[in-house]
């Protein structure tokens, strides 16, 4: 696919400079998202045709204010633009600056600029500097910066053919650094260049200053110029706050000259609503409003969408089993791949309509004001004012929550939002709480007016968020590190949000999650497929006959079908599974029967449902709720002899599910952001046990 | 020494040094230089984290990181 472009451009650029929406006009929809190499960052990168004809691929690196990385978002930046030999190294850079907050965007710029690599500047948001009175010199800003300067708003998309055209053209590499680094370190950067065969002082100077977090080179390399560093006495940290303090004096003397402001500061409308949404009372009311219009839509508004893809994949494996000829290839693809592929695109409303509210708060600033609102609350459970936004996205997911943890710069701040995300609780419960809540929980209202069965839902979410920032304060506690993080974020002026940037976040996320869950969860599919549909031992070999024996009348049409499947089942390695742990879940009121289903579930949480209708031998024609509802409340305790499914068995159970792990790929996603098996692990063995006492605690009180 | 908690909302400062070394390299990035003027925008409930306008920008801290920004008395 590389190999069909002439050229690679890089976007670089502030976060909050319009960098995203810009990217999105350049390439239209022509975009990708994939993964850079070897780490798990996304990289999106899109097709863009010049004005010459050539076909270029652009690629949005995540924004940043300088080359020092802070996040392993902003490593990356630094990993493709330093490494010569990086496949998305590009042959051009376009940085984009906010032009109504040029000093700061600048000083990214000088470094990129240093660096030589051919680079034009996009003077964004230009209409922001407008309205603000900022008049921009631009052509002799163009001579101090000694490169092209493109004026571009992205809003409306002025300036981007213009920008095109800047880019077919060839691009001037200045032949003097912006800002000479030679006086800060003249040995090490003569060491290095020579040691590294380099040609710019500023790149030397970089492998100097960040020899540790280079990702490309060897270790004897990062010890060669750590050497060289010992012997010339280069000391990071003094020598980078030089390096600012200079930059910075430049860049003051160029905005002084160049731009005439007429009022100062930022935006007075942006401190309005900043009083108002950071207010301690209205602040937290309107946090918690926007949450609720956020759940009422997940619930609500998801429901038909949902209910439509269920009944299509319920026909596509309808006519999919028609289509095939009978056999184990037919049972594999419609009982094994269709079945697990239902479960992950059932779920795409939900996720989706939860990206879109994200992306839109993101959008219009006022996740950077809930971040800075709920700060001092988080941390006192040793979280931070940004795992807001994992903790609320998993409750529609854990897999893109997780991966939405990366914005956290202290690793413990993150760890510990990782690891305790899994128990908010997510779609995937709902099916589970559904089925129970309606099988025990009685159809009334409390107060004449609360119907009880919503409560019992609502408290079990509460649940999760308890158990959450409970364990959070626990780790907390536990995990020890010097590491001090910070929290120095930007809080963007309000903006109206563009739809077109929602809809393509929705668009990504979506499908980045169909991929990432869809292939473990077929997987899994598969493996429990068969774990469900083989057994060893004379009783599984002789099914047929011995259900045909215990069937009195003889008959052999759908009754005989599902007594079958059901013996089948009871008898495969699953079944022999699930009487083997019976022992131990037994406390807690379950039976082998739900034991089947616990593992099985153990894939996801929605399998559950799934499971019991087949345990129970519901035949597939009849299989909706009420049919599950009414056969589980026939179920007879095989102890007592009493109803199986009493409200104990029900909360025991659905606090089970609040609790437990179950689910592969929160595991895999935990596996791949811990970059080792040694957090999910400790995450699973928490969970369950967690998930085990709370259960038995139900279980008991209930019964 | 005064530093940007001290200062009452609103009240613009001069920021004059770091306590801090390695936070003082990140905050300098983020426009917060010796010699720039500053001033208190938002304090968030609790009295913690802040929020200070510089450079023509809203920049959000925590108290702990903003007591290391020296102001000029």
């Amino acid at each position: 696919m590389a190999k069909n472009f002439d050229l690679k451009i890089a976007l670089v650029g502030n976060p909050n400079s319009g960098k995203t929406t810009l990217f999105n006009l350049l390439t239209g929809l022509n975009q990708r998202t994939g993964n850079f190499p070897g780490v798990t960052v996304d990289k999106k990168s899109g097709k863009m045709k010049l004005p010459d004809g050539r076909l270029a691929e652009l690629i949005d690196l995540p924004g940043t204010y300088s080359i020092y990385p802070k996040t392993l978002d902003e490593q990356v930046v630094q990993d493709v633009l330093l490494n010569p030999k990086h496949p998305q190294h590009p042959d051009a850079v376009i940085v984009v600056a906010d032009a109504s907050n040029l000093k700061r965007n600048l000083l990214f710029f000088t470094q990129i600029r240093d660096l030589n690599l051919p680079c034009v500047l996009a003077l964004n948001m230009i209409d922001v500097a407008d309205r603000r009175k900022l008049q921009i010199n631009l052509r002799s800003l163009t001579i101090d910066l000694g490169v092209k300067i493109l004026p571009t708003n992205s809003r409306s998309g002025a300036g981007i053919e213009l920008l095109k055209q800047a880019l077919t053209e060839e691009l001037p590499r200045p032949k003097k650094a912006f800002y000479p680094v030679r006086p800060l370190a003249e040995q090490t950067i003569d060491h290095i260049k020579e040691g590294f065969d380099l040609s710019e002082d500023y790149r030397a100077y970089q492998y100097a200053q960040q020899n540790k977090r280079l990702s490309f080179l060897s270790d004897l390399e990062k010890e060669e110029i750590e050497q060289i560093k010992k012997k010339n006495g280069f000391y990071d940290v003094p020598t980078q706050s030089q390096e600012t303090i200079g930059r910075y004096a430049l860049i003051s003397d160029i905005i002084d000259r160049n731009i005439k402001t007429a009022i100062e500061g930022s935006s007075s409308l942006s401190k309005k609503i900043d009083q108002i949404t950071t207010h301690k009372v209205f602040g937290y009311l309107i946090f918690a409003l926007i949450l609720l219009v956020i759940f009422q839509a997940i619930f609500a508004w998801a429901e038909w969408p949902m209910n439509l893809i269920e009944n299509t994949m319920a026909e596509l494996t309808a006519v999919t089993k028609s289509l095939l000829p009978q056999g184990v290839f037919n049972d594999l693809i419609t009982d094994g791949v269709l079945a697990g592929l239902a479960g992950v695109v059932v779920f795409i409303p939900q996720i989706a309509l939860l990206f879109g509210f994200i992306a839109l708060l993101e959008e219009s600033g006022y996740m950077s004001r809930a971040v800075f609102l709920m700060d001092r609350v988080m941390r006192s459970f040793g979280l931070n004012g940004k795992s807001v936004v994992p903790m609320v996205s998993g409750m529609a997911c854990a897999i893109p929550a997780i991966m939405a943890t990366r914005n956290i710069e202290n690793w413990k701040d993150r760890l510990i939002t990782i690891f305790v995300t899994p128990f908010m609780s997510c779609s995937a419960r709902l099916p589970v709480y559904t089925l129970l809540i309606a099988l025990v929980v009685p159809k009334v209202d409390v107060f004449g007016f609360i119907n009880l069965q919503g409560l019992v839902l609502a408290a079990l979410y509460l649940l999760g968020i308890l158990a959450a920032l409970v364990s959070a304060w626990v780790l907390k506690i536990i995990l020890k590190t010097d590491l001090k993080g910070y929290f120095i974020m930007e809080l963007p002026s309000y903006k109206v949000p563009k739809l077109k940037n929602v809809g393509l976040t929705i668009y990504e996320k979506s499908l980045t999650f169909v991929v990432e869950a869809g292939k473990v969860i077929i997987a899994i599919s598969i493996l429990l497929w068969v774990l469900a549909s083989y057994g060893a031992g004379e009783d599984f070999e002789n099914a047929e006959a011995i259900v045909t024996q215990k069937m009195a009348d003889g008959s052999m049409g759908e009754d005989y079908e599902v007594a079958l499947s059901a013996y089948k089942l009871e008898h495969s390695f699953a079944g022999t599974f699930g009487k083997f742990i019976e022992p131990a879940i037994r406390p807690l009121g379950y039976d082998w029967k739900i034991g089947i289903a616990l593992i099985t579930s153990f894939a996801a949480r929605e399998v559950f449902v799934g499971t019991i209708s087949t345990i129970y031998s519901i035949g597939a024609s009849e299989d909706d709720e009420l049919t599950i509802k009414e056969r589980l409340s026939e179920e007879k305790n095989p102890w007592t002899g009493g109803k199986m499914y009493t409200p104990a068995l029900g909360y025991s159970l659905m606090v089970f599910y609040a609790f437990a792990m179950q689910c592969m790929s929160t595991l895999a996603v935990v596996y791949r952001e811990t970059k080792g098996w040694k957090w999910p692990i400790i995450q699973t063995i928490y969970m369950s046990a967690f998930a085990y006492l709370a259960a038995w605690l139900t279980y008991t009180l209930f019964s | 020494m005064k530093n940007i908690t001290q200062l009452a909302l609103n009240e613009k400062g001069i920021i004059k040094g770091f306590t801090n070394s390695d936070l003082s390299v990140k905050l300098m990035e983020m426009g917060c230089l010796p010699g720039v003027e500053v001033s208190l925008q938002l304090i968030a409930p609790f009295g913690d984290p802040l929020a200070i306008e510089v450079c023509g920008y809203q920049l959000s801290l925590r108290k702990e990181e903003a007591s290391s920004i020296l102001i000029e008395e």
